[in-house]
């Protein structure tokens, strides 16, 4: 889902890393945001919401929506959209309104 | 506390325009912005810009962006904090801002508010399914981070926005499936249009989304003719087999840090929802609070740029430094006149004659 060439942009990309998402390896790269990590690795699902428990994505991709708050190294409610990649981040779909003390 | 003598809120072109207004006045200014590279929405427009000359038309939004960044270094008046978010303003002239995790209080004497526009969601069943998309995330997804937001996508709304990502889709190697406009005409410029008819991806007018399909994700859309009172026609449905559906239905202001500072809101459907109220430089009830692009009301870039200018001069006239604010602000005014004139700016118009009022305050 990476985009290889194109008639007017080149992408300037950091290292190649390793994260987890829900414990299994993938590989992403360092300073993207991790939604976009996650979206090239063909992950759309990022949460499931509190009443519906329905699948749910990001919509705005700036961190003004809230719509992809996800659980990454136990902190949950966290902006994937806009939070940067770092190597060997665990990242975890989010269900509900994330529990403050799922890093214990 | 850190001490400034004007607030620009938004790196965006009207906060970078009102950035280096106010500098070249010698007004010591700070900028902050919540992304991690200036310039706004320009940063992920890969196309030329229509608009006016003066203002970049002709030049790609990501190259304005870097110009507009580019005088902003080489001004030693202007420090600007990225990846910080502007929280709250408060009556003793003291401006939140979060910056790396922390809280920092900012004292300045001006604020300028250019926080820019969201985009708008749409109501049908499925419309929370991962896949359904602003044309804003999709824009950033493919041409900020280099990632195709899906294999084949449907575009909801055929003004400019929706054109244009449609042809930027195309060039990223996404496949689109077709565009879809509720209106019976096609908003956008008929060169954009013709672009995409030549590629053969159909623009279906009169036509709108009547539901999204998919487990975890969307799988399928269907799509319907709507008659003239917007009311979907059973019979007519079609689908189309596509895992994105990009939404470009337009933008609404982004007024929450003017709302919570108090300035007097006005909802103007021609600019797009709850505007300030202000006087012609920009000026908000709250006298040293000003507004610029398209948080005082959608526009285009080119407007941002000069209200953004207008409102860094204003801003300084307000602090005492701008000697010759009339005639900058006549120039400002003039190039803006020649901006809305004509048939596509005549919303616009209807929309600042209730908004623009000596209510506010005098500067
Ligand atoms: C697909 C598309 C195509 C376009 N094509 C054209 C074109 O061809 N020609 C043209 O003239 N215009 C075009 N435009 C419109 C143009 O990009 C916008 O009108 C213009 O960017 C508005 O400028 P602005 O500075 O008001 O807002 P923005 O560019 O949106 O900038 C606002 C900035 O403020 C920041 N911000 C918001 N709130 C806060 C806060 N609380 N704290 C800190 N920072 C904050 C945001 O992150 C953002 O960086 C297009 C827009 C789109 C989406």
């Amino acid at each position: 889902m990476r985009i290889e060439r194109h008639p007017i942009l080149t992408f300037t990309k950091g290292a190649k890393v390793q994260f987890y998402f829900e414990g299994e390896p993938l590989e992403g790269y360092e300073g993207e945001p991790i939604a976009a990590a996650l979206h090239a690795a063909g992950i759309r699902c990022l949460r499931h919401s509190p009443v519906r428990n329905r699948p749910r994505g990001f919509f705005c991709a700036i961190g003004n929506c809230s719509s992809c708050l996800m659980v990454v190294d136990g902190v949950p409610n966290v902006r994937v959209c806009v939070e940067k990649l770092r190597a060997g981040m665990d990242v975890r779909r989010q269900k509900g309104k994330g529990d403050l003390n799922v890093s214990d | 506390m850190f001490r400034t003598e004007l607030a620009v809120v938004g790196a965006g072109p009207a906060g970078l325009s009102a950035a280096l207004a106010a500098s070249e006045c010698g007004v010591d200014t700070l900028i902050v912005d919540n992304g991690s590279t200036p310039g706004g929405q320009l940063v992920k427009q890969t196309h030329k810009f229509f608009g006016s000359k003066a203002e970049h038309a002709g030049t790609r939004g990501i190259h304005i962006a870097r110009l507009l960044a580019g005088e902003l270094q080489r001004s030693p008046q202007v420090e600007y904090w990225s990846e910080s978010t502007a929280l709250g303003y408060y009556e003793d002239q003291v401006l939140l801002v979060e910056r790396e995790g922390r809280a920092h209080a900012v004292h300045c004497d001006a604020l300028v508010v250019a926080t820019g526009a969201a985009e708008r969601h749409m109501v049908f069943p499925g419309n929370d399914l991962p896949g359904v998309y602003g044309a804003g995330a999709v824009q950033t997804l493919m041409n900020v981070h280099g990632v195709k937001p899906g294999e084949r996508v449907l575009i909801v709304g055929a003004g400019n926005i929706g054109l244009i990502v449609s042809y930027q889709l195309l060039q990223a190697g996404v496949r689109v499936a077709a565009v879809v406009e509720a209106s019976r005409y096609i908003g956008g410029y008929a060169v954009h249009a013709s672009k995409l008819r030549r590629l053969s991806v159909p623009i279906l007018t009169s036509h709108t989304v009547k539901e999204a399909h998919g487990h975890e994700q969307v799988e399928r859309a269907t799509v319907w003719q709507i008659d003239e009172t917007f009311t979907g026609v059973p019979g007519t449905e079609i689908e189309f087999e596509v895992d994105v559906i990009c939404l470009a239905v337009g933008l609404s202001p982004v007024t929450d840090l003017l709302c919570q500072i108090g300035c007097k809101m006005k909802y103007v459907p021609e600019l797009g929802g709850y505007v300030p109220i202000r006087n012609e430089n920009m000026q908000t009830t709250r006298s040293e609070v000003f507004v610029a692009g398209d948080a005082s009301g959608v526009e285009e870039g080119s407007s941002a740029m000069l209200t953004g200018r207008l409102a860094g001069y204003a801003a300084a006239a307000y602090l005492g430094k701008c000697p010759d604010f009339q005639n900058k602000r006549a120039e400002c005014q003039r190039a803006l006149d020649a901006l809305r004139a004509g048939p596509s700016g005549q919303k616009v118009r209807a929309g600042l004659s209730v908004v623009v009022s000596m209510e506010a305050g005098t500067c």
